[in-house]
């Protein structure tokens, strides 16, 4: 046990917590203004939801003893045997529950994060029904083959240190099939949808920013040379990718605009969450603007590929967490993390193979078992609102108050 | 008395109120509204996405006046808000049939 780990795992557990919130901003600002709450609120309610989920079998199914490396058995539910002792297949240095709820923060995330992509159209009662199968079913045995004790990706040696497939692609994927599933938004590509507030979400971005620190050092499960290793990458990935989206949108639309700063930030987190604890500087640095360019590109073509990903989750979340996870492929060295791999550039051409394998496995079983899901909760419950209480706002017809008076 | 309605560009706000201080307007009333003219919208762009924006920010100011100070009103108005460029805006002046101070019951011009 190590008092200074514990600390720094609890207090990253808590910046993580602060993400959500903090993404609810981010999406918030940019749907209309008769949508902030309904958006806000599929948010914010996941803190609650996917905690307690988490604690009732969801941290078991996740991390519990491996059953073939497919998914965790159910010994673990209701946090039995979870407590101050250390598991030492995660960390010999922290309480067992301080690494569960430190993950409990990263279950919490990852589903909020595909609400931007039905923003503006999916019926509430509906959402919470997909949402706790699609944590149950889909988020914990990812999580399992990728970061659980037996795990099979973890076994072939997939490097993943903060959730770029478990968190990133499989949230982005998932974002495609409910999309494709729900079909566009009442009025699309005849009316402006205009983001409502735009300061909402540049703070949002900010809080992300702010809180992704603890999301990639704090995945360190230390405060050692690694985790600040991870916090640095993880500055210069956000930095870099800001700076070539702003870049990029420079030179083909004429004008920098904040949202396409924030979204670059955005990205460029995204990007550099796999890679956080396994590459340098330098490399943290080329990520970040391969991010920054490839999913503003993937946003450009959304109008083209004929889909209405409201904010851009498959854009930004997919494009980028396949960007990062490949990329750690290519980067990854062993004078960084000894306990990592070396990548495609310092001589391992292996790994970068392992990645794909980890990509692939990853946006076949979520988009599949997410379009089913999302198949059959339209079927039982109706996933959309009506026309009607489209036209008029989720405020009002879902939530029965408005973002804003007078 | 006379109502003068004047749409002008959202920056001339000041300018205009000032100048209005000056020849001793003793009140008006003032608006955000959006709305288009010959000056027609412009384009907003959000992640790659061009919206034609028809409806542009301008504001409405109206006040209330005796009959002989309208004119030296809408002059000042329509010199203090003009740039010489598209979109500067338009001033009505309405009849007004009756005022009343709600505090005393005054009415008339008394009242303005």
């Amino acid at each position: 046990m190590n008092a200074a780990n514990t600390a720094f795992v609890l207090v990253s557990a808590a910046l993580v917590m602060f993400m959500t919130p903090g993404l609810a901003l981010f999406y918030g600002g940019m749907v209309r203004g008769k949508n902030v709450l309904g958006t806000l609120m599929q948010n914010f309610i996941l803190i609650a939801l996917i905690g307690v989920e988490w604690a009732l079998f969801g941290y078991s199914l996740a991390f519990g003893p491996s059953i073939k490396g497919i998914i965790g058995n159910l010994d673990w539910a209701g946090l039995a045997g979870v407590g101050a002792a250390p598991f030492k297949a995660y960390s010999d240095t922290i309480p067992h529950s301080a690494f569960m709820v430190f993950q409990m923060m990263f279950a919490i995330i990852t589903p909020a994060l595909i609400t931007g992509a039905w923003a503006e159209r999916l019926k509430f009662s509906s959402f919470l029904i997909f949402i706790v199968l699609w944590a149950t079913l889909v988020y914990d045995p990812v999580a399992h083959w990728v970061w659980g004790d037996g795990g099979w990706l973890k076994g072939l040696g997939a490097l993943d240190f903060a959730g770029g497939t478990v968190v990133h692609i499989n949230a982005g994927i998932a974002a495609l099939a409910a999309v494709l599933v729900l079909g566009k938004r009442e009025g699309y590509g005849k009316e402006a949808f205009i983001p409502h507030n735009l300061p909402m979400t540049v703070l949002g971005a900010g809080i992300l920013w702010f809180g992704w620190f603890g999301f990639n050092a704090g995945s360190a499960l230390a405060a050692d040379g690694l985790g600040t290793s991870a916090f640095v990458a993880t500055q210069l990935g956000a930095s870099a990718a800001t700076l070539s989206w702003c870049a990029t949108e420079w030179i083909v639309r004429g004008k920098p605009t904040t949202l396409g700063a924030a979204s670059g930030a955005v990205a460029g987190l995204v990007a550099i969450t796999p890679a956080a604890g396994f590459v340098g500087p330098l490399s943290a640095i080329l990520i970040g603007l391969g991010a920054g360019f490839l999913c503003y590109l993937a946003v450009l073509a959304k109008p083209k590929l004929g889909y209405d990903d409201s904010l851009d989750v498959v854009g930004v979340h997919g494009v980028g967490g396949v960007w990062g996870a490949l990329a750690t492929g290519l980067f990854a060295s062993k004078a960084v993390n000894a306990a990592g791999a070396n990548g495609l550039f310092f001589g391992n051409p292996a790994q970068l193979g392992i990645q794909a394998l980890a990509v692939l496995t990853t946006l076949v079983y979520s988009f599949g078992l997410s379009w089913i899901l999302l198949k059959i909760v339209d079927a039982v419950f109706g996933l959309r609102v009506s026309r009607e209480d489209e036209v008029a706002g989720l405020d009002l017809t879902e939530h029965q108050e408005a973002g804003y008076s007078l | 008395m006379k109502k003068i309605e004047a749409i002008i560009q959202p920056f001339k706000l000041e300018p205009v109120k000032e100048a209005l201080h000056r020849i001793s307007v003793q009140g008006m009333t003032v608006t955000e509204v959006k709305g288009f003219g010959r000056q027609k919208g412009i384009r907003e762009v959000y992640r790659g996405m061009e919206y034609q924006v028809d409806f542009l920010p301008k504001v409405k100011i109206e006040v209330i006046a005796p009959d002989d100070k309208v004119q030296t009103i809408v002059e000042t108005i329509m010199n203090v808000a003009r740039t010489g460029r598209i979109g500067d805006g338009k001033i009505f002046v309405y009849p007004v049939a009756e005022v009343v101070r709600i505090r005393t019951g005054e009415t008339g011009e008394a009242a303005v």
